[in-house]
């Protein structure tokens, strides 16, 4: 009953912010918070596999791109398409997709974990890194697809005046709905066996899991959140183009899971505030400042991969270690 | 169709540089180290400055390959060793692996810019000549050769010299080679030395081959460096080359033959490593990774 109690009064609390933020701050404000709420939802589902399962993959920015191209090609009305595909026309089947705005996404999440499914084969079967090279190559392939199949994707052109349906609100939903069911999931029989599978692979084969299985399961649910994750930034952004779901992608989440500490979901949850925020508060950086006279674009992400090798060579654990915020020991400086 | 050929062989000898590296770091550490592509990429561009600066090329290969070396040591030296000594999990290596490379492309990119530069070489690689009817540039058949002799010259040191063999140790069992009394980490650092200086050769290959580089050139040919590692089977550094020769000649050829297809030329490497994932996944030279050796 405990849990129920505090479930519902954490989805009162937040919803209820999420409506005054939305009433009462600027614009500018509201698009930072709805782009943190969509960097909630990638981060805490990217932790589901890279943290809690300890299957180190690059895969986000693919399942982000085909998310959100997915999601594009649904809302855009026929006459839009037709309008918009410049290089060739478009193909039937991308004519004949049409839906609406949530189904639209739970479309997008479920082809995002298709796909994942058709990887886990060749990429599960062989132990450890492969994973991470293969799903770096993923992101590669999904690219140069969306640039060269123009009556699918409209090539580097991309896609515009996509429909804006998502705003602060749904999105806000949205990423409560990935928080409670990636935390269920944490904490179910197959929670357990992702976090068996981090410590030990044979130990848990040795007990009768089916490795193979729980692993499939993570990176599934995973990619169907980033799907949903990239139909969310379509629908917030209007415009969406291949080199936006680039590698950076990734590697900011990369920072943001490290940072929260590996395992950790609420950890996930407090690092996309501290990165984002702190990706638009280190904007002077790029600019010319007190110490140096000319500007240096690019010396933010200097200082942010920096601060990636720092975290990994001296606090290894992140804010939180594995721990969630309301384990007992609160925060983890041990190194 | 010689002149096709000619162009894999320079194609693929660049490959097989940087998968060497790529191969070796894996063997001793059991690491892909992401980093390996923009070491490439550093070489190139400390070859790009030192040429427009002194004009002399031979000079700039050389501070290229010294730059590159102790760039691709120090990344042993301050991130890897750190958490090898505290027995930290391989996925923190790995994320380590990824900030280095990250660091490397945007400390470049912050330095020269994001913009490709036009990569200016001396006048002789782009002579013509001759060979069985085909006309081809110097350069591609100087590349193939000199990394001809190149490989020849790093297997002949793994298998005859004894540090050679002390590095086949070290990737065979780790622990036991330190027992012996064997200096692992001095060997490592020797591992990353040549990687690197094989890697930084590439990157001037390349840098000649398509004469621009850009602070980004490292990552895709980095991932199909590692490609062809895994083709030939990771561990092995004959296998490397090999892997590298054939991913050489698939492109070349898809492109020369199938030109509907030279859109997706860069995603031939990443079908390989996921079909030779699916159905071979100690590659070529049939090497069972859990257990490696050269």
């Amino acid at each position: 009953m405990k849990y129920f109690r505090n479930l519902i009064i954490s989805i009162i609390l937040v919803l209820a912010t999420l409506f005054l933020a939305n009433k009462y701050l600027d614009s500018y404000l509201v698009m930072i918070l709805s782009n943190i709420g969509i960097f909630i939802i990638l981060a805490v589902s990217y932790n589901l596999i890279n943290g809690v399962t300890g299957q180190f993959s690059l895969e986000p920015n693919g399942f982000v791109a085909i998310g959100a191209y997915v999601t594009a090609l649904l809302l855009l009305s026929n006459d839009e398409k037709t309008m918009q595909f410049m290089l060739s026309d478009p193909s039937p089947l991308i004519l004949w997709m049409h839906s609406s705005f949530i189904p639209a996404l739970l479309i997008s999440g479920i082809v995002a974990s298709l796909i994942a499914l058709t990887l886990a084969f060749p990429v599960f079967r062989v132990r450890g890194d492969y994973l991470a090279i293969v799903t770096l190559g993923f992101g590669f392939i999904i690219r140069i697809f969306a640039i060269n199949q123009d009556s699918y994707t409209n090539g580097s052109m991309g896609l515009s005046n996509i429909p804006n349906e998502a705003n602060l609100i749904s999105i806000g939903v949205f990423a409560l709905i990935s928080v409670i069911v990636v935390l269920n999931i944490v904490y179910s029989k197959y929670g357990r066996a992702m976090k068996a599978i981090r410590d030990d692979e044979d130990a848990t084969n040795a007990m009768g899991i089916n490795t193979f299985k729980i692993k499939t399961i993570a990176f599934m649910t995973s990619a169907f959140f980033e799907g949903i994750g990239g139909g969310l930034m379509a629908s917030l952004l209007t415009t969406i183009s291949p080199e936006q779901f680039s590698f950076m992608l990734t590697f900011q989440l990369l920072i943001i899971i490290v940072l929260g500490g590996l395992g950790s979901t609420t950890g996930a949850i407090i690092a996309t505030f501290l990165v984002l925020g702190g990706m638009e508060a280190l904007r002077f950086l790029d600019e010319p400042n007190f110490f140096t006279n000319t500007a240096h674009p690019g010396l933010r992400m200097v200082v942010f991969s920096l601060l990636l090798i720092l975290i990994m060579i001296f606090a290894r654990k992140g804010l939180f270690g594995d721990r969630e915020i309301w384990d007992k020991k609160w925060f983890n400086f041990k190194m | 169709m010689i002149q096709q050929i000619l162009n894999a062989l320079s194609l693929g000898s660049m490959y097989a540089l940087i998968a060497i590296g790529y191969t070796m770091v894996y063997g001793v550490l059991r690491l892909i180290n992401f980093a390996h592509g923009d070491i490439m990429m550093v070489g190139a561009f400390l070859a790009f400055t030192t040429y427009s600066v002194t004009s002399s090329f031979s000079l700039a290969v050389l501070v290229a390959i010294i730059g590159a070396s102790i760039t691709g040591m120090l990344t042993y030296k301050i991130a890897y060793k750190p958490l090898l000594d505290k027995n930290a999990p391989k996925i923190s290596l790995l994320i380590t692996a990824i900030g280095v490379s990250f660091f490397l492309e945007n400390l470049f990119n912050m330095l020269y810019g994001g913009v490709p530069q036009a990569f200016n070489y001396p006048s002789i690689f782009d002579k013509e000549i001759h060979i069985l009817g085909a006309v081809t540039n110097f350069a591609s058949i100087f590349i193939a050769i000199f990394t001809i002799i190149v490989l020849i010259s790093v297997l002949i040191f793994l298998n005859k010299t004894k540090y050679g063999k002390a590095i086949k140790a070290i990737a065979f069992d780790f622990y036991t080679v330190k027992l012996m009394g064997i200096n692992v980490d001095f060997l490592i650092l020797l591992v990353f030395l040549i990687g690197s200086a094989l890697a930084s050769l590439g990157g001037i290959f390349y840098a000649i081959s398509y004469p621009s580089i850009d602070p980004l050139m490292g990552v895709l040919v980095g991932l199909k460096a590692f490609a062809a590692a895994v083709l030939g089977g990771i561990g092995s550094v004959a296998g490397a080359a090999i892997g590298g020769f054939i991913l050489g000649f698939s492109e070349i050829f898809i492109v020369a033959y199938f030109p509907e297809f030279a859109g997706y030329k860069d995603a031939i490497a990443f079908f390989f490593l996921i079909f030779i994932l699916l159905f071979k996944p100690t590659g070529i030279m049939g090497i069972d990774f859990e257990r490696s050796r050269f």
